[in-house]
């Protein structure tokens, strides 16, 4: 029973990364009052540049870094199209999941099936062999520990500080950000570059950590659920966080039901994850007011500074 | 506050040009305001004045025309370069973040680190201190317009500008918060700031300014001091035609029947720092005008959403339209038993400012105007209630095309007016009838009020303006923290007494809040 449930709540932890890595950095792109449904893309993009990287090179440092500079890369011809030719952001996000899920299975098809070096778990003496404690909590690889540090910075830094309050004056009204002095383009370029960055870093949490290999479309639709979070979480990082770990627990629970041989269809059981997660957070923040108070108000609307 | 003795004029502006699609706003305008100066600008609705301080503010950029501030000629890029030039700007339709709090929006006008220090007791210290009191944590979306009219105000205020635009400062603010900040504008003018003011309340600018410039139709006409004009003649060389004093109406018939019953409203108001409605009951005729008065913040945006159907009332007999129990009705259901509503928020709440002006006026006017035909908008018709709606109203635009916010604030108020009017209600209420418009529009609308009112339909005011409700009204009555005084006959009420409730209680003494020069 123990064993069952250490193993149930290390990969509740493990299956929630990913997505909590997206989902905090769609979550700033959207406080300044940008959609990128790009994350997709970035999250293959990256998947496959660490993937590679640390197949070539057997450093998986390097693949990560690699894996954040894809995602970067993408999140910056979204900038470029969506903010400054100021394209359709939704039509531009999803153009650049398409692009990114092609060019990550074009890049990818020689990788199928070979192993590469995998993030190692970390083992602190003592602490790591508590039983049920040590392995839940200090049993993970280093990039499960970043995205909760993130996360909470992140959260820390839009609630409390100035830099937070000018993202989020940004995302309620470009109008008024701009007659106070502030530059909104570059401000909204940076917010999207972190955005994509961590989105490679999801990525590469995938190929490298999660399941190391590559196969292609191995993300599954989880840059969708980031989206999906940000969104019914309400903009708010603490439910995005119970959000990321329902959805892991929902994905663990499919995988046991299904490796007890249920009689359920399988492709509905994988659904239920996905589902469940909107579900639940749909009915977690239904409060109009609430939301209204965290919705960036410019969401997904173009800025032009002078007329 | 400059330390080099400075000389010749702040700021000159010779030239200036802008060119808007269908509309010359700046023809060549020129304009010099001298160091320590409150200089007016001053003209009729559309004269191109917000166009004009928007160059110096670097939001719009100009064709043509040249700018020299503080002896050196500049190219203003855009407002944070004009903020370190030492320019501030009170906005005609504010630039605040209305998901933020009070404290959060003038944190985000200052620039450093340094000048937040301590923040919340200066906001606090200062705002008081102005007369423009402000609780710095309530979220900007639930304040009334004269509440965000304090905060912009004093978010510039704390940047210390060498020049002051303030674009219609006083038009949401009540007599005595107006006294105080003049208190204050001529404090910063005589520190060195210099003021350029934007305003329609030709009074206020004959005590307050020491220079006008006049414009018309995107043109220079005048540049005098106000002091030697009477208002009459400043109003009548800002629109070229003379003004004549409403002609006083009769009272209604105390035999005629209601239209307009509240019988103890009582709301809770959905915002959080709102104020709740208390057992308001009023009873208004046929062929009558009720002009409520109060503070900004007392109520009146919670009664205005309850007449209007934006909350609706837990008991449907609470609101009586023409004795239709109507307090759980939606504003298009209200609207079909001829109750019309003017908000006091045009940007946003009475229009879509990305929709055109035909597409504001079907909003509005689908049902009484008849403008569905078998589920389809009859454009036609629309756009014929539009052009009515502008060619009655005298609103400056290019037609029903134009996009609500290429309007000048003023014409979009008259717009909004005219739309309700025009759909001949038989109970109207507004909020701010004349927020920003300019003498001879104020009256054009003040005219229409009448009229309707004569024809026998039951008009409530709600205005911050008294002397606004002084002209209009027939009875008085005042909100102060959700209640309804009693409403006193306009004949038998002077501006003290009226001030005396808005202050709170009914007793006759006065504390230093109360008092209404
Ligand atoms: N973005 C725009 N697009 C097209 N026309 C515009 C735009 N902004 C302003 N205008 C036009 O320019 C003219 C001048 O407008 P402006 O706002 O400067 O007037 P104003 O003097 O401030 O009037 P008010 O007293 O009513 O505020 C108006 O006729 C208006 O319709
Ligand atoms: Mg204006």
């Amino acid at each position: 029973m123990t064993a069952l449930l250490v193993a149930f709540l290390v990969s509740t932890i493990a299956a929630a990364t990913p997505l909590l890595l997206a989902a905090t950095g769609e979550l700033v792109v959207e406080k300044v009052g940008v959609l990128n449904l790009g994350v997709e893309g970035m999250m293959l993009a990256g998947a496959i540049a660490g993937f590679a990287t640390a197949n070539e090179t057997g450093i998986t440092s390097l693949g990560v870094l690699a894996a954040m500079i894809a995602g970067l890369a993408l999140s910056l011809l979204f900038a470029v199209i969506s903010l400054t030719l100021q394209a359709n952001q939704t039509a531009t996000g999803l153009a650049l999941t398409i692009f990114g899920r092609g060019f990550s299975a074009l890049v990818g098809a020689g990788y199928v099936g070979i192993p590469a070096p995998t993030l190692p778990k970390i083992h602190l003496p003592v602490l790591s062999d508590i039983p049920v404690l040590g392995p839940v909590i200090f049993g993970h690889d280093i990039l499960v520990y970043l995205s909760l540090a993130i996360l909470a910075v992140v959260a820390w830094c839009i609630r409390s500080t100035h830099l937070g309050l000018i993202l989020r004056a940004v995302g309620d009204s470009h109008d008024a950000a701009h007659a106070l002095g502030y530059a909104v383009v570059p401000i909204r370029y940076a917010a999207v570059a972190f955005g994509g960055a961590l989105a490679g870093l999801a990525g590469a949490y995938m190929s490298l950590a999660y399941t190391p290999l590559w196969a292609q479309d191995m993300t599954a639709g989880r840059g969708w659920v980031a989206v999906a979070l940000v969104t019914f979480s309400a903009w708010r990082p603490f439910w995005l966080l119970i959000g990321a770990w329902f959805f892991g627990a929902l994905m663990y629970l499919s995988l046991y039901v299904q490796a007890l041989g249920v009689a359920v269809p399988s492709a509905l059981l994988s659904a239920v994850p996905y589902i469940g997660t909107v579900v639940v957070l749909v009915l977690i923040s239904r409060d109009a007011r609430r939301i209204r108070l965290h919705r960036p108000a410019m969401l997904g609307r173009p800025f032009q500074a002078r007329v | 506050m400059n330390d080099a003795v400075p000389s010749g004029p702040l700021l000159t502006m010779t030239g200036m040009t802008k060119q808007y699609p269908g509309c010359l706003a700046n023809d060549h305008v020129s304009l010099t305001v001298e160091r320590n100066q409150i200089h007016a600008l001053l003209g009729e609705n559309g004269a191109g004045k917000s166009t004009l301080v928007k160059i110096i503010y670097g939001v719009v950029k100009p064709d043509e025309g040249e700018i020299v501030w503080d002896g050196q000629k500049v190219t203003i890029q855009n407002p944070g370069h004009a903020q370190r030039l030492g320019i501030g700007m009170v906005f005609q339709h504010f630039s605040l973040f209305e998901a933020l709090t009070v404290q959060e929006n003038i944190a985000l006008g200052l620039g450093s680190a340094k000048e937040r220090v301590g923040l919340r007791e200066r906001i606090v210290r200062i705002s008081n201190e102005y007369g423009l009191p402000l609780d710095p944590d309530r979220v900007v979306h639930d304040l009334s317009v004269g509440e965000r009219q304090r905060i912009e105000i004093v978010r510039c205020l704390l940047q210390n500008p060498k020049l002051l635009i303030m674009d219609e400062p006083t038009s949401v603010l009540t007599p005595s918060e107006v006294r105080k900040l003049f208190v204050t504008l001529r404090r910063l003018a005589a520190e060195g700031c210099s003021i350029l003011y934007i305003s329609h309340k030709l009074e206020e600018v004959r005590a307050l300014c020491s220079a006008a410039t006049i414009m018309r139709l995107g043109k220079n006409v005048a540049r005098v001091i106000p002091a030697e004009k009477t208002v009459k003649e400043l109003a009548e060389i800002m629109i070229n035609m003379d003004l004549h004093a409403p002609t006083p109406r009769p009272l209604a018939p105390s035999s005629a029947p209601p239209r307009l019953v509240l019988d103890k409203l009582t709301i809770r108001s959905p915002n959080h720092f709102g104020t709740d409605l208390k057992d308001i009951s009023l009873s208004l005729k046929g062929g009558e005008i009720l002009g409520i008065a109060g503070i900004a913040g007392n109520g009146q945006s919670e009664l205005m959403d309850a007449l209007s159907g934006e909350i609706l009332a837990g008991k449907p007999e609470s609101v009586m339209i023409d004795g239709i129990a109507a307090g759980h009705m939606g504003p298009h259901e209200r609207r079909r038993i001829h109750g019309c509503f003017v908000p006091e928020e045009r940007n946003g709440h009475g229009a879509v400012t990305t929709m055109t002006l035909a597409e504001n006026a079907f909003l509005s006017g689908f049902t009484r105007r008849a403008l569905v035909r078998f589920g389809v908008i009859d454009t036609k018709k629309t756009s014929a209630f539009a052009e009515n709606i502008i060619k009655v109203f005298d609103v400056r635009t290019t037609g029903p095309k134009a996009q609500a916010r290429s309007l000048s604030g003023g014409n979009l108020q008259k717009f909004l007016v005219g739309r309700e009017v025009l759909q001949e209600p038989a109970v109207l209420v507004i909020n701010q009838p004349t927020w920003g418009v300019d003498a001879g529009a104020a009256l054009a609308i003040h005219e229409a009020i009448m009229a309707l009112a004569e024809g026998g339909a039951a008009v409530m005011i709600i205005s911050q303006d008294l002397d606004e409700i002084f002209v209009l009204a027939d009875r008085i009555s005042v909100i102060a923290g959700g209640r309804v005084s009693e409403p006193v006959l306009t004949r038998d009420a002077t501006v003290e007494s009226i001030g005396r409730l808005m202050g709170g209680g009914s007793a006759p003494a006065a504390t230093g809040e109360m008092e209404i020069a």
